[in-house]
């Protein structure tokens, strides 16, 4: 019988699991989320949203059908959401040593060494997750042995500036030009637009956008807490004064939060899953979302001229955001998906919209 | 909420038969409690009377009659209902629901179709119409061609390019359904399927593909959700309920899962379902191409499953879905604090395997393919693919032990069974390990997944690893660890290390059990949250595992738990009526206020739905499955008088564990089960028995017949139903039963019975409290002993028996339970010839009729047995079964039609897969309304008869006199024809099958000019059997009703003589 090397996972408040390791062999630390999605691993590594966290896949079968092969499309690695994986490490329950799937080219073990990503597996991560229910998301390490390392705080840094693109990158020649704020952006938002007829302009996330001629402005997705993008959040305000649609993500939706007056606060747990019901403000419309982020708008702290546009119906925070009269409107959770389930994909369309009334 | 819907129909699915089976009951009981919670009154129409939902407190009134256009339509002018519920009585009520409706009869009576609209469901149903309506949305589904002539199905065969698939429309789990790979199985298959169908589909073959389903529910705000996703462990060729089935997928990637997923959810839309609805994809393993196979819009088995698989109550939410609720303004019936309207994370495994009885057929193919032969699935719960398959395999109950670590199997050829699976494939694999073959060779045999394949390897792997050793100690304890986290059983480690052959290694069992504990390697509980611990559950639905580190609960360890043992996957012979069984001791356990625990992995059933009970793990009922539970909950006691055999077996075990076994003691269930103990005591008592003996040399059975005469019963000790069970009535017969079917020696003995015939059989079922009968119900068979009891009509109260007769078995009764100190339930089976009786069995357990006998006597003999074993104060029940004025008749149902080329006749092992139980006014009107109810029919015009031997003609003279006085064309065979002539009544003579003359038998039977066969065998030697096959195979294979067995045929013949449709009273169970 094969033996793997023993790694432990040490967290904050003390407790340790002790599991074997499959990835690249490093101690690390960073933030212990949990994900419950069932499928979707190659596309929850490569988020950005992940940056510094150390990611429990709560579905305990992992790997199974390996990960893709490194295809391109619109200058963009078609089966992926980024160039390179973004989570810290992989905690899991149950490895597949053999993956099998007709688009695989690699094992999701091969993947994580080659990244340099620690992967460990055999934790009760059952267990762990209630752990984090209950304490709330808390800082972790994973130890190898002989090697230790601090505890690191990844919402005490600008995450967003270490994932967003260094330089303007246009996609595609669509009727409409919309300039993406790229928080770190997942690449099926990018793919959402360029199938809708769109000039997307993805700039970093301090970048003069009002340089740029634009019909309508996007605010992406992105890691951390959004207040450490203040250079954001001051070009939004003044975004917000025009009448150019407007339309964010998940971080965009706290970063347009925020520029309106509104305030944000850190979630005990955060939502990180693809099974999230939202319910559209106002209509019996419930939608299943996907979902991945750890501060959330407080919607009590909206200021006039905004309110609720969704809602999640398990613990009623704040899912989306829409100005009465301007054509301003947010979503918490991922319309774009990848993974989970796209049933809020038209927001997109709802937005290209938005521009061509104005056109 | 709808406010004017105040009284609803809710259709059951009727008795239990292959492809429509327990999962109706608990998606009927389901749909029951969500209407109840609105303050609807219900009203059930359901003549499975074993079932949880024609129980007390579950629906206001229950008709215990046919579920048919007839019926259904007199109950609905009787009742004046507001609403109809089709969707969860599987097909059958759907089909009487569309019936209905082409009536207008709902129309017509102002009842609403609740949930679904009508039109959507005849869409879904009509393969034109669904091929049309998903082409609407550019859906994908097979190329088909729908045909009405077998001339045209040819024609479209070469269209399409062989092979294909048929398939008949309208028609319940793939019936007449198959695969063709040249015009010669498309005749004979086509033929078939359009004795089911007018319309049959000619259909591309998808081999190979993988086969997912989704289970979708949808509001009336248009809201939808996918609850679960399930993949088939055998790729599309194989029926979905004979395939190993995990949950959720596990080789679909991200993008392939969501594109399914999102069809889903356009389909559901499209066709406008409200409430739930099941859809079968094909995937294309090297891409992302699809087909849509088939849109069940019903709560169907794999919604049941889906529902157990995720702990989403389907059947519930669809049923308030249907009252008119939006899925946001539903609870999540776990968490209790979050919306219904949401889809379920797992943080486990689910793996079905389904459950063949096979064996108890005679000529069946054992072949599986596209119409479903399995009696029964198991659901197993783990946090890896190997512990999941290896509970699974244990699950199902035909004596192995997981993937590996069985006994050989024996005339298996590994490369056919492979490439033309069987019901032992997955043994097959694991053989093929065994002599060498790669993953890939199996992959090339199977198109089984190699994901599925690798994991398995693993497992044998591991067993080759852990066969290296010869003592525990010497393994390390990561590997035992290992080997627990892929499932193994303590059995199957102990074989690897100890390397017996034998099945009983109780003692290495126990020694693998206490060197884990002393290493600290046991399992944990966890909790099944449909959030995968996102939010705190409120119920206890638990599974254990090794794949963690905690429990999820803790433990008070007060004495205060009750653990109840379930009775498995359902079989043949083991039911729905042990799920009642289960659930009402359960209801006791509760009234008393003793926390109240269920072990049982049926997903099919009620005991299995985590409200019925404090804490439900659905897990093994293995010896040491039980006592891991045992050891963490430290009950006041154990039941195991409710689950059937499976738990009454354990009794002794458990007892030399120390474990308290509440109500009757574990010596006297041994005393009863060893049948050299009990064969002593009645001799001690002076009552009387069948000779018998228990032998293990060809000499002495042979010594044995010539002293008691033929015709005997040989059967192996210690069997449930009486698996390879035979009676021999000549010499010729016993030799080759003797040389062929059974090994004889000291480890293998065999018993022989004396068979006495023409004798009635008597049950008495009784609840006695230490050794004093409590309550007791005496029934009657109609047919004559030889005949399974599970598959003979019986009679409550009895109709024809002496009143000297029933005196003398309560007073043998008495003794027996006074003698075992009985307390709890029991059943004692009699032999009656004049008022000569015999005792033929005693299980110190509830039997098969407990819910029949407790519903007719309305008295709950469990609930009073559950109180008695609690120690709860019970009074004596004051009703006597002599005060009944009506009569209750439970009749067996067949699914012969389902198990191509089995014969459909009855013998002593049991071959019915359910029954049902109606209330007459009296005896005859009883005998029609439950044969109604599991498919017969009032014959039309004309009857065929072959009636047997002399005595068995004589019985059914006066039949067809009667019959021919009603206006019927009576057709006989040339002895029958010849027999009756002489008494004076002349019918239509035909030809046998083999005499290639006409007017022939099958002729008429083919062109349906005959609406029942009667066919009664002389006896049941192989030529004898043979001769009348193809008559007894025909009638099934053309859906005409066939009765082989004189006795029944006399009293059905009889009540249709007398009686129509019209005679039948409308009467519900609380008008008795």
């Amino acid at each position: 019988m094969k033996t793997y090397k023993k790694v432990s996972l040490v967290l904050e408040n003390g407790a340790t699991f002790t599991g074997k390791s499959f990835g690249y062999e490093k101690s690390v630390a960073g933030e212990v989320v949990f994900n419950t999605a069932m499928t979707g691993y190659p596309e929850s590594l490569t988020d950005p949203s992940y940056k510094g966290q150390l990611l429990i896949a709560t579905y305990p079968l992992i790997g199974n059908y390996g990960v893709p092969i490194k295809e391109m499309e619109h200058d963009l690695l078609k089966f992926f959401e980024s160039d390179r994986i973004h989570i810290s490490a992989l905690i899991i329950s149950d490895y597949s040593f053999n993956y099998s799937h007709w688009n695989a080219e690699t094992s999701l073990a091969q993947w994580l060494i080659d990244q340099e990503i620690p992967g460990i597996f055999d934790v009760d991560t059952r267990a762990l997750t209630k752990i984090i229910r209950e304490k709330g998301a808390m800082l972790g390490k994973i130890l190898f042995e002989g090697e230790d390392v601090e505890y690191y705080d990844p919402n005490l840094e600008n995450l967003v500036d270490q994932v967003s693109t260094k330089k303007k990158i246009v996609y595609g020649d669509g009727k409409y030009k919309v300039v993406l704020i790229d928080c770190g952006v997942k690449n099926n938002i990018i793919r959402c637009f360029l199938d809708r007829d769109v000039t997307v302009i993805r700039v970093p996330w301090d970048y003069d956008i009002f340089t740029e001629e634009y019909d309508g402005l996007f605010i992406s997705n992105g890691p951390g807490n959004p207040k450490m993008c203040d250079v954001t959040i001051n070009n939004l305000k003044k975004a917000l004064e025009g009448d150019k649609p407007v339309f964010g993500i998940c971080l965009g939706t706290q970063l347009m939060g925020l520029a309106s007056g509104a305030d944000t606060y850190k979630l005990k747990y955060g939502h990180r899953s693809h099974n999230q019901p939202v319910l559209m403000e106002g209509t019996d419309r419930c939608y299943i979302t996907s979902q991945n982020h750890g501060y959330a708008l407080d919607t009590k702290t909206l200021q006039p001229g905004w309110e609720p546009y969704f809602t999640n119906v398990n613990d009623d925070t704040c899912e989306g955001i829409r100005h009465s009269s301007k054509p301003f409107f947010s979503s918490q959770f991922h319309p774009e998906a990848s993974g989970g389930p796209v049933d809020t994909e038209a927001l997109f369309d709802d937005f290209i919209n938005l521009m061509k009334k104005q056109k | 909420m709808e406010k004017d819907i105040k009284k609803v129909v809710v259709l059951g699915s009727g008795a239990l038969k292959i492809g429509e089976a327990g999962e109706f009951d608990y998606s009927g009981s389901q749909a029951l409690k969500a209407l109840r919670e609105e303050g609807i009154e219900t009203v059930l129409i359901n003549p499975n009377i074993a079932t949880i939902q024609t129980s007390d407190n579950i629906a206001d009134k229950i008709y215990f009659l046919p579920v048919t256009p007839f019926f259904v339509e007199k109950v609905i002018k009787k009742e004046k209902p507001d609403g109809v519920l089709l969707s969860f009585g599987g097909q059958t009520a759907l089909n009487c629901g569309i019936a209905l409706h082409k009536q207008n009869i709902f129309s017509d009576n102002n009842v609403r179709v609740l949930g679904t609209p009508i039109q959507a469901i005849i869409d879904t149903e009509d393969r034109d119409n669904f091929v049309r309506k998903l082409d609407e949305i550019n859906v994908k589904v097979p190329r088909s061609i729908a045909v009405t002539s077998i001339e045209a199905a040819v024609e479209a065969a070469e269209t399409l390019g062989f092979p294909i698939i048929i398939r008949s429309a309208y028609s319940l789990g793939g019936l007449g359904s198959g695969f063709c790979s040249n015009n010669e199985e498309l005749y004979s298959l086509g033929s078939k399927a359009f004795s089911y169908s007018d319309q049959i589909l000619v259909e591309e073959s998808l081999k190979g593909w993988k086969e997912v389903e989704y289970e979708v529910v949808r509001d009336k705000y248009d809201n939808c959700i996918t609850v679960c996703n399930m993949e088939n462990f055998d790729p599309l060729g194989i029926h979905t309920g004979e395939s190993i089935v995990v949950a959720p997928s596990q080789t679909l990637n991200n993008s392939e899962y969501h594109k399914l997923r999102k069809l889903s959810i356009d389909i559901i839309r499209h066709i406008g379902i409200i409430g739930e609805c099941n859809i079968q994809f094909a995937l294309d393993p090297y891409s992302e191409d699809y087909r849509v196979i088939e849109v069940n819009a019903r709560l169907s088995r794999s919604s049941a499953l889906a529902s157990k698989a995720t702990g989403y109550p389907l059947a519930f939410v669809a049923a308030k879905l249907g009252l008119g609720f939006g899925l946001h303004q539903l609870k999540n019936s776990v968490t209790k604090t979050t919306t219904a309207c949401f889809e379920p994370a797992l943080d486990y495994i689910v793996c079905k395997i389904p459950r063949w009885d096979l064996n108890k057929f005679w000529g069946v193919s054992k072949e599986i393919g596209s119409s479903m032969k399995s009696v029964g699935e198991v659901m197993a719960i783990g946090r890896t693919f190997e512990e999941a398959i290896q509970k699974g395999l244990r699950m199902i109950g035909q004596g192995m032990h997981g993937f590996v670590g069985n006994r050989d199997i024996e005339n298996i050829i590994i490369e056919k069974e492979l490439e033309a699976p069987t019901d032992m494939r997955i043994f097959a694999i694991a053989m093929a390990f065994y002599k060498g073959y790669t993953i890939d060779q199996i992959w090339e045999l199977t198109k089984i997944d190699k994901w599925f394949l690798d994991k398995l390897k693993r497992i044998f792997d591991l067993q080759e690893a852990l066969s290296k050793y010869s003592t525990l100690e010497d393994v390390s304890d990561d590997m035992l660890l290992s080997a627990k986290k892929m499932g193994f059983s303590d059995f199957q480690i102990g074989r690897c290390v100890f390397k017996s052959d034998s099945d009983f290694i109780t003692e290495d069992v126990i020694r693998v059990r206490k060197y884990r504990k002393s290493r600290g390697i046991v399992p944990s509980v966890k909790q099944i949250d449909t959030l995968a611990a996102e939010y705190p559950a409120q119920t206890n639905y638990l599974y254990l595992t090794y794949n963690g580190t905690e429990h999820d609960l803790s433990y008070e360890e007060d004495g205060n738990s009750v653990v109840v043992l379930g009775s498995g996957a359902y079989r043949i012979g083991s039911s729905v009526e042990f799920d009642w069984c289960g659930v009402n001791a359960l209801n006791a356990i509760n009234k008393a206020k003793y926390r109240s625990v269920m072990i049982n992995y049926n997903p099919e059933t009620v005991s299995t739905d985590y409200d019925i009970c404090d804490r439900l793990y659905f897990d093994e009922l293995t010896f040491e499955r039980v006592m891991d539970i045992i050891d963490l909950e430290t009950p006041k006691g154990v039941i195991v008088s409710t689950g059937g055999q499976i738990p009454n077996n354990l009794a002794m075990r458990l007892h030399e564990q120390d474990v308290t076994i509440l109500g009757t003691s574990p010596q006297s269930i041994d005393n009863a089960e060893n049948r050299h103990k009990f064969s002593s005591m009645l001799d001690a008592l002076k009552i009387d028995q069948p000779r018998w003996r228990e032998l293990t040399t060809i000499d002495d059975i042979y010594s044995f017949v010539e002293d008691v005469g033929f015709p005997v019963l040989i059967r192996p000790s210690y069997v449930l139903s009486g698996s390879a069970m035979n009676v021999v009535s000549n010499r010729e017969e016993l030799e080759h039963f003797l040389d062929l079917a059974v090994k004889v020696s000291k480890q293998y003995p065999v018993v022989v019975s004396e068979f006495i015939e023409h004798a009635k059989e008597i049950e008495m079922d009784a609840v006695a409290k230490d050794g004093e009968i409590f309550a007791y119900a005496i029934s009657e068979h109609v047919e004559y002993a030889g005949v399974h009891s599970g598959d003979a009509t019986m009679l409550f109260p009895p109709q024809k028996v002496y009143v000297e007769t029933t005196r003398r078995i309560k007073i043998i009764s008495r003794e027996i339970a006074k003698s075992l100190s009985i307390s709890g339930p029991f059943n004692i089976q009699f032999l009656a010839k004049d008022n000569d009786i015999k005792v033929i069995e005693c299980n110190l357990r509830a039997s098969r009729s407990f819910p029949f006998v407790s519903k007719v006597l309305k008295t709950n003999f469990i609930e009073i047995a559950t109180n008695i074993m609690l120690g709860e104060p019970v009074e004596k029940p004051s009703k006597s079964l002599f005060e009944l004025d009506y009569v209750g008749v439970k009749a067996p149902q067949f699914s012969f039609a389902r198990l191509q080329k089995a014969d459909p006749i009855l013998g002593v092992d049991m071959s019915s897969t359910g029954e049902v139980g109606c209330i007459g006014d009296n005896y005859y009107e009883g005998v029609l309304k439950s044969m109604l109810s599991v498919g017969y029919t009032i014959p039309e015009k004309s009857v065929l008869i072959s009636a047997g031997p002399t005595r068995t003609k004589t019985e059914l003279v006066n039949s067809a006199r009667l019959l021919i006085e009603k206006g019927y064309d009576v057709y006989t065979t040339a002895g029958t024809h010849d027999f009756f002539k002489l008494n004076g009544i002349e019918t239509i003579k035909l030809h046998w099958p083999d005499e290639n003359k006409k007017p022939n038998t099958l002729d008429f039977i083919k062109s349906k000019q005959v609406n029942l066969v009667v066919n009664i065998p002389k006896n049941l030697t192989k030529n004898e059997l043979d001769q009348d096959y193809q008559i007894r195979r025909s009638a099934i294979d053309f859906n005409i009703p066939l009765i082989t067995n004189a006795r029944l045929a006399s009293a059905f013949l009889y009540a249709v003589s007398k009686l129509s449709n019209e005679d039948i009273s409308i009467k519900s169970w609380d008008e008795y």
